[in-house]
């Protein structure tokens, strides 16, 4: 340690924030940019179909009890031929989740029997109001690709009323 | 002849000028300085409201005008009300005596680019900047708030220790320009900037200047850490907006002095034919020094406050006595033997004490440290 040594660190700490400003800014801009989310992310619900359009959710109102904040509401309906939204018996004719309740521990995720409600990548959940906190099943469902798709459909008889559970394979990450 | 008027005229717009350069000056300095640091931490910082965020500081004056504006119930309303004009109006006036070039003509007639050229322009820089002081303190002391007091003691302990060795150094151009008149001091340093003959003075002044704008690392009246705000606690809304304002054209003021005094002002290359390059070179010298601040304050911590006010009157004001001391010697020596060596000589001894300086204050750290251990 020399006498100089004092001045020297002072001015050793002025070059490096001068180096610092040569740097490229590590911000994202946000709007316009938007970073990637992880696998695991947990954003948004969405309720899945299959690929015939039919809805996976049954209506069966697990994710409602294993959720922790109490912000799931389901109510059942029946599934007919004519009208049928779900394979099985019965399908969710009403799907609201409370945005301000949900803590987005994803155990519905977990409790789900059909793998129908999965937490997506969508952070961007403001609201003006309370009222509109709540997602409705219409919010929530998956969009479909074309219109035949839609539920309720006109199904043959006797080909979904079976079972309801497809099955499953082990999750990747 | 010219009548009355003319006269009157040209004074008025040039304080206009000069008010208006500050206030744009504030406005843009704040996004300088913004912009700047976020640069020194590898962020961008505002660039949302206009192109590089330009409009940021209309956005924060307009937000700054809708602010709910408090006045703490057992406050000295009167005097919490005057005590930002108070800190105010200095920081504008000041400006009035820094020469920002020589003169031109238009329409015939010379027009000086200065308002004011008092002959002791030095000694008004040096009792307007200690006004504000009075400022800070009676806001302080206004808002009936102990963090507010605390601040506006330190503030103004702090100020009045600086004070001394700012003057010595103000002292140290005055000897070297033979004059108090600024514009005597701007045309001595046609050939040399004061800062090369004498560039401990130029460093002091500099230290000196910091901690008398309240900038860091001595921005000790407004340590957010230990006094939230220090003495603009309770001030809120267009009140504390003002001395936000106050604040930042003492900035760029201290640095037009700074350039004035040490870094040859208005002079630049070509000035002489083209005197409209006076302002320009004003402004780039501003400019540095303003970014020398900015990047000051990225970089070093805050002092305490015990070592702030050591460091004033144990080194800093004995450095500062020395310096002038030098100075005048050598000006006087070179006088009496008709030698101009003496005159040289000037900075390397400055240089000299300002290493002997360094190496006293070394070895005290050195045996402060060996006690503690």
């Amino acid at each position: 340690m020399s006498v100089l040594d004092p001045i020297i660190e002072l001015a050793r700490g002025l070059g490096t924030t001068l180096k610092m400003m040569f740097e490229r800014p590590v911000t994202v801009q946000y709007p316009e940019q938007k970073r990637q989310v992880r696998p695991r992310f947990r954003g948004r619900h969405v309720l899945k179909r299959y690929e015939n359009g039919l809805e996976k959710c049954i209506g069966c109102s697990l994710c409602s009890a294993a959720c922790p904040a109490d912000a799931i509401f389901v109510e059942a309906g029946e599934n007919t031929d004519e009208k049928r939204y779900s394979p099985g018996e019965r399908y969710a004719s009403t799907y609201e989740i409370n945005m301000i309740r949900c803590i987005y521990c994803g155990y519905c995720e977990d409790a789900c029997p059909t793998e129908a409600i999965i937490l997506g990548d969508n952070y961007e959940l403001s609201f003006f109001d309370r009222r509109s906190a709540i997602y409705t099943k219409e919010m929530l469902i998956e969009p479909v690709s074309s219109p035949e798709m839609l539920t309720p459909q006109k199904v043959e008889p006797g080909k979904y009323n079976r079972r309801s559970v497809p099955v499953m394979k082990d999750p990747a990450d | 002849m010219l009548s009355d008027w003319t006269l009157w005229l040209e004074w008025f717009i040039k304080a206009l000028v000069v008010i208006l350069a500050l206030l744009a000056g504030f406005a843009y300095l704040t996004w300088y300085e913004r912009r700047a640091l976020a640069r020194i931490q590898t962020r961008i910082g505002p660039n949302r409201a206009g192109p590089f965020g330009l409009f940021q500081p209309i956005a924060d004056a307009v937000k700054l005008i809708f602010k709910e504006e408090l006045t703490p119930s057992k406050a000295d309303r009167l005097i919490f009300f005057w005590a930002p004009v108070v800190t105010l109006v200095p920081s504008i006036i000041i400006a009035a005596v820094i020469p920002w070039g020589t003169s031109f003509t238009v329409f015939g007639r010379e027009i000086n680019l200065y308002i004011a050229d008092i002959n002791v322009g030095v000694l008004y820089l040096m009792s307007i900047t200690s006004i504000s002081v009075y400022g800070i303190v009676l806001a302080g002391w206004s808002s009936n708030s102990k963090y507010a007091l605390l601040g506006g003691l330190r503030s103004s302990a702090q100020m009045i220790s600086y004070e001394l060795a700012l003057g010595f150094s103000f002292v140290t151009s005055i000897i070297l320009a033979n004059s108090m008149r600024i514009l005597d001091i701007v045309d001595a340093q046609k050939n040399l900037w004061f800062a090369v003959i004498q560039p401990v003075g130029a460093l002091i002044f500099w230290i000196a200047t910091l901690a008398e704008v309240n900038r860091a690392p001595f921005d000790m009246p407004e340590a957010e850490q230990e006094l939230t705000a220090g003495f603009h606690s309770e001030y809120s809304g267009m009140k504390f907006a003002l001395f936000f304002m106050a604040e930042y054209q003492k900035m760029i003021v201290i640095c037009a002095i700074a350039a004035t005094l040490y870094l040859g002002g208005f002079l630049g290359p070509f000035v002489d034919k083209y005197p409209l390059l006076g302002p320009l070179y004003l402004f780039i010298k501003v400019f540095l020094l303003l970014f020398g601040m900015i990047w000051v304050r990225a970089t070093w911590p805050r002092i305490r406050y015990d070592r702030l006010m050591s460091f004033s009157w144990k080194i800093l004001l004995p450095l500062s006595l020395a310096i002038t001391f030098i100075t005048a010697t050598g000006i006087v020596l070179a006088d009496m033997f008709n030698n101009q060596l003496y005159y040289w000589a000037i900075p390397f001894v400055s240089v000299g004490v300002g290493l002997f300086t360094v190496v006293m204050i070394y070895r005290e750290l050195r045996r402060k440290a060996y006690e503690r251990a």
